[in-house]
């Protein structure tokens, strides 16, 4: 076993192998980029570093800053985590002249599953099914398009070095074939610097069903069973789950069998994946699974796999890679209950999943996991940490298990609906809706299921009067200052006779909400509201419902969505005071040296109008709001200071 | 502690028949208190907020912290005085919790004859003022008015109790470390304009706030010059050229988010000197209070059913329980502070003023805050008690009262008679707070003994001259006394005068006394130096 590792990763997946390498007693080295200076993974490793600025490029993809951090801080091996450098051969070869162990495939094996059309070349020789298609070099449109109608519409364009849904495309008819094939180009060159694609048939009820496979250095491939991955949308994964709904064992065979005879292959040692497309359209059926590609890393839903065969994939992965032979034979790997992972992405899943940025001022996961059911809360972020806009905006995995299907999803949606994220518009009510859905709970899941019911799936109905009331509540500031025993504190909203109601503005999204909060004679809360929203509701603070109060915000929690309330501070009205004055004034006495800008002309908030020299200094006067000028100073002009520089027209303000 | 024991029966008769008449008496309090609550008229209202301003108790409540008690003083200021309604005064005043800090708040209503400055509003203005400089307590001034009143002038400017002392009390506060915050809101003007000028800091509202000594018609006729109030002294003018104010706010509720930022910025700790304990509610219901009181005040009631339902789990430890029995004193625990408490079980003996002086010494001694009960028709009177001295003895009650410098507050919960108000720390005995029940009266001595002591003087009188007086014509010339009395006496003629601080529901004694020494407690407790005692 190594002594110490480093981990050439981030987030969740650095902080996974973090606790396992810590488990079995080995030491690590976490590395790091400038967004990440106070990052998670930096305080659970040993030694932690910088190999350089926040973009990628100039840290986590910088192999060669990784490989000398390895080497300065005596690290045995090098673990890739997933994307970054986990499949690029160049580096594991660059990882093995420097004399270290990469944590994972050879550069052979990853080469030789690198290339998509290659790559199912290579399975079909192996005897593995592949799914109809054009893998070939040439890469003339009009070859690619008769060969798109040779292998028959529906079809799927991907691109050949891809992954992730980069540069994929389906096209339904002949004539959208080359707008969708340069769209697809133009991805897959930005993407991987290759605009290479290949064809292949779109199938109609697809599932993604992938194996779980394990190999040695000494020849032994095991597989760990299915995960179902076919909730996705825009080909990225959203909840998967283990095993698959409606696995059949004759399925389940031909497909874990041709997963080993996929390894195998190529001599696959470590962890990796194949993956499969599965027609679903008749029911799953021994002959209708074909390969997709396989991923020669440990992937990010590995979790779920772990949950249902009690190994850890991990741990697994050092002892291989440290020369140890697979610790379980085929026949030691048993299924046990079902296991779900739910994604938890900063975004905004109705601007179309828009990724979202932001601090995460409020975060709270269960505390526990639901009755009956274990769960694992994979994150790589803290209260207070950032979702920079320089990574994959995942904030954690929620992953349960549970007896049977049903037990682990309804778990699933529990823990949703405990998770308390404020800060960052974040997918949770999404993922619980997905969780909640009928068909996906009936297991009759496709890749197609949340495109067919994103609208449902995305609609966040509007807060109800009692959380608009609970946040207006919390925005007053009541029982934000902990209660003491003095009756200034205690005998709240004290009046000799009645009490008034204090004004509280909130704003959700667009709409401006006036609340009135007082306190009536038995000390409880109450909030009036303006229409729509009922216009009395009473409040008892000791029974407060689950909220977050942040930097101007207040969160409210119910189920899985989280209600963010804008609390306006009428302090932070500055630039009304610079609005609402209509003159622009001379700050010293001094010559108008320039005038930009003429009478009459509209001008910009923050834009030049004039230069004042003073005191051998230039002093930019520029405009503080939007408006039209109606008097301006003139070029070569003495001023005072005090002295009417610009004057703005009437009607801009008010 | 012991626990006091009741020994009134709420199912019984007497307990049901005084429960309903205190109870008509509290409603009739409250539905006044919510008539003066509107301020001005409903017309005058519109047109206050149709500027896009707040209302005066709006701009309190969003000055306040969310849920922040309000002490108010001098609710029925000016209670049927002038001939028309000028509610509280015309202006507001009282004790609240801004950013966690308890101020005294005195906020103009300009719905009520624009905010002027009548007699009784510079009066609850001034006594606004004492309670922030006894009880330490910062001053934000919500300034809408326009200045003093100008038909009442000679009872509004030139005194010393008058307007000008508003100035006067604002820069002693000042230099006493009590800060002073003024938020013009409205007019200011002429004297008016030192509320602010006088402030350690002052904000102006834009388009509604104006300062100057001098309004436009005053301008225009003494210089001719033409030129609008906005121009002339609103908040651009002061915050950006004069200097005059500090803070140039948008609207009401950007000038009140202000005022909360300052006072958030004092930098103040309430330091409590006393040995707290946990607060823990009476054993004995508070709203029993209704029914224990008798309809007539000249019925006795044992004082200690009162004690039992104000403090903390009943519990009370009397001192001198055997002696002078009509004065009942003891230690308490109110809201979880130590108190002394000094109640009416009776008319005043020798005993139980020297009681009561040896209790006050005790507290004093002690640093023990003073609550007193007041339900007195006064001292015992006749020749065996004169010449037992019960002059002097009174006295030495009268000199511990009015020289103790623990925090004192007063309740009027029956009777506030004659030389029995003062050893009773009535208003001039400077209690930090004086409330009254609504069932309360107060005169130097109750309606029948003075027409009974002037009836007997008219009946001297006209028997020296060999006269005869019926009993139909005495009881026709007491008649009018009593009525005096009887109006002159009552809770709403003395708070309308400001001889106290307001009239409370008496369910809520134990919330207002512990409201009140709490407030009391931002000052720290002085020693006490007695003067000479008669022996």
């Amino acid at each position: 076993m190594f002594a110490k590792i480093l981990i050439a990763n981030r987030g969740e997946i650095a902080c996974r192998v973090i606790r396992t390498a810590r488990k079995l007693g080995v030491r690590t080295v976490a590395v790091y980029s400038d967004a990440d200076a106070r990052a998670l993974h930096l305080e659970m490793a040993d030694e932690a570093i910088h190999i350089g600025p926040s973009p990628v490029g100039e840290s986590y993809l910088r192999g060669d800053k990784i490989i000398a951090a390895a080497l300065a801080t005596g690290a045995e091996g090098i673990h890739p985590g997933y994307g970054f450098l986990s499949e690029n051969p160049d580096f594991v070869d660059q990882v093995t002249a420097a004399g270290l162990i990469f944590i994972g495939p050879s550069a052979a094996s990853i080469r030789a599953m690198g290339l998509k059309d290659a790559a199912k070349r290579l399975m079909e020789k192996a005897g593995v099914p592949v799914v109809p298609g054009y893998h070939g070099e040439a890469q003339e449109i009009v070859l690619l398009a008769s060969k798109a109608r040779e292998i028959g519409y529906p079809v799927l364009i991907k691109a050949r070095a891809g992954g992730g849904g980069k540069g994929m495309r389906r096209v339904e008819h002949p004539d959208d074939f080359s707008e969708a094939l340069s769209g697809a180009r133009r991805e897959a060159k930005a993407a991987f610097g290759d605009d290479r694609v290949l064809v292949e048939k779109y199938i109609d009820k697809p599932r993604h069903i992938e194996v779980q496979v394990f190999g040695d250095s000494i020849g032994n491939v095991v597989h760990l069973y299915e995960r179902d991955c076919s909730a996705q949308r825009r080909h990225q994964k959203v909840i998967e789950e283990a095993p698959a709904p409606g696995m059949t064992p004759a399925l389940r065979k031909a497909m874990t069998e041709a997963a080993v005879k996929a390894a195998k292959a190529i001599n696959y040692s470590g962890a990796g994946t194949i993956e499969f497309i599965v027609d679903a359209s008749q029911g799953l059926k021994a002959d209708r699974f074909w390969f997709m590609e396989m991923n020669t890393r440990l992937q990010v839903e590995h979790p779920v796999t772990e949950m249902v065969t009690g190994i850890d994939l991990v741990e697994w992965q050092l002892r291989v890679a440290s020369g140890e032979k697979l610790p379980k034979t085929q026949g030691e790997i048993a299924l046990s209950g079902h296991a779900f992972e739910a994604r938890i992405y900063a975004e905004d899943a109705a601007k179309g999943f828009l990724p979202a940025t932001g601090t995460l001022h409020h975060l709270k996961f269960p505390d526990s996991a639901p009755e009956g059911a274990s769960m694992r809360v994979e994150t790589g972020v803290r209260a207070g940490d950032a979702i920079s806009p320089f990574y994959d905006p995942m904030i954690a995995k929620l992953v349960l298990h549970g007896k049977d299907r049903h037990a682990a999803l309804e778990a699933l949606g529990t823990a949703l609906s405990q998770t308390e994220i404020a800060g960052s518009t974040v997918n949770t009510a999404f993922l619980a809706a997905l969780a909640a859905d009928a068909d996906f709970s009936a297991g009759d899941v496709d890749t197609g299921l949340i495109g067919r019911h994103q609208q449902a799936l995305i609609a966040v109905p509007p807060p109800s009067s009692e959380i608009v009331a609970a946040a207006a509540l919390a925005a007053s500031g009541a029982g934000a200052r902990a209660p003491t025993d003095d009756p200034w504190s205690s005998l709240a909203g004290y009046a000799h006779f009645h009490s008034v109601a204090r004004r509280i503005r909130l704003r959700y999204g667009e709409d401006d909400i006036l609340a009135l909060v007082s306190v009536r004679s038995d000390g409880r809360f109450q909030v009036a509201l303006d229409a729509p929203y009922d216009s009395a509701n009473l409040f008892d603070l000791r029974a407060a419902p689950r909220l977050a109060r942040w930097l101007g915000h207040v969160t409210v929690f119910e189920g899985a969505v989280g209600y963010s309330f804008a609390v306006p501070d009428p302090l932070a009205r500055a630039d009304e005071i610079a609005a609402g004055s209509d003159s622009l004034r001379a700050p010293m006495p001094g010559l108008v040296k320039m005038v930009r800008a003429a009478r009459g002309e509209t001008v910009i908030k923050g834009q030049p109008l004039l230069i004042v020299e003073a005191m051998k200094m230039e002093h930019t006067i520029s405009a503080t709001h939007d408006g039209t000028i109606a008097e301006i100073a003139t070029e070569g002009a003495q001023v005072t200071d005090g002295t009417v520089l610009v004057r703005f027209a009437e009607e801009t303000h008010g | 502690m012991p626990t006091l024991t009741s020994n009134i029966s709420p199912a019984s008769d007497t307990f049901r028949a005084n429960a309903e008449r205190m109870r008509a008496l509290v409603a009739d309090i409250a539905e006044k208190a919510a008539s003066v609550e509107r301020g001005g008229s409903e017309e005058a209202r519109e047109r206050h907020v149709s500027r896009g301003k707040l209302l005066p108790r709006e701009r309190l409540a969003q000055l306040l912290d969310t849920g922040s008690p309000f002490l108010e003083i001098g609710q029925f200021a000016a209670w049927s005085m002038y001939g028309e309604d000028i509610s509280s005064a015309g202006i507001i005043a009282g004790i609240g919790r801004v950013e966690g800090t308890e101020v005294m708040v005195v906020v103009n209503d300009a719905t009520v004859k624009g905010g002027t400055y009548y007699p009784m509003t510079v009066k609850k203005h001034l006594r606004a003022q004492e309670i922030a400089l006894q009880n330490k307590l910062p001053c934000v001034y919500l300034v809408d008015s326009g200045g003093a009143n100008l038909p009442n002038q000679d009872e509004v400017f030139p005194d010393r109790d008058h307007f000008g002392r508003i100035f006067y009390n604002q820069a002693n506060m000042s230099a006493a470390g009590i800060p002073q915050i003024a938020c013009v809101m409205g007019s200011c003007t002429a004297g008016g304009a030192y509320v602010p000028a006088m402030s350690d800091e002052t904000i102006m509202v834009r388009n509604q706030a104006t300062i100057f000594l001098g309004g436009p018609p005053l301008v225009k006729a003494a210089t001719g010059e033409d030129v609008s109030a906005e121009d002339l002294g609103g908040a651009d003018v002061h915050t950006r050229l004069s200097g005059v104010a500090d803070h140039y706010a948008l609207d009401d509720e950007h000038a009140l988010a202000i005022a909360r930022r300052i006072v958030k910025n004092l930098n103040r700790k309430k330091q409590i000197g006393l040995a707290l304990r946990d607060p823990i509610p009476p054993f004995h219901a508070a709203d029993e209070l209704y029914g224990i009181v008798p309809t007539d005040l000249r019925q006795p009631y044992d004082v200690r059913e009162v004690i039992a339902r104000i403090v903390d789990g009943s519990e009370f430890d009397e001192f001198k329980q055997n002696y002078g029995t009509t004065l009942v004193t003891g230690f308490a625990h109110l809201n979880g502070m130590p108190v002394g408490i000094i109640a009416n079980n009776g008319v005043l003996f020798s005993e139980s003023a020297l009681k009561g002086a040896h209790f006050i010494e005790l507290c004093c001694q002690r640093g023990i805050p003073l609550v007193f009960l007041q339900n007195i028709t006064g001292f015992m009177v006749g020749r065996k008690y004169e010449a037992g001295g019960i002059a002097k003895d009174g006295a030495k009650l009268v000199m511990a009262v009015a020289t103790a410098r623990v925090p004192k507050v007063t309740m009027i919960i029956g009777g506030s008679f004659g030389a029995g108000n003062y050893g009773m720390c009535g208003r001039a005995y400077s209690p930090r707070f004086l409330w009254m029940w609504p069932n309360a009266r107060i005169s130097v001595m109750g309606g029948e003994q003075a027409a009974t002591v002037l009836a007997v003087v008219k009946r001297e009188g006209i028997e020296r001259k060999g006269g005869e007086w019926s009993a139909e014509e005495e009881a026709k010339f007491k008649k009018p006394i009593l009525m005096k009395y009887e109006h002159e006496g009552h809770p709403l003629y003395s708070s309308a005068r400001l001889w106290d601080d307001g009239i409370i529901d008496p369910a809520k004694t134990r919330e207002v006394l512990a409201l009140s020494l709490s407030a009391a407690l931002n000052a720290e407790i002085e020693e006490t130096r007695f003067g000479v005692f008669r022996m």
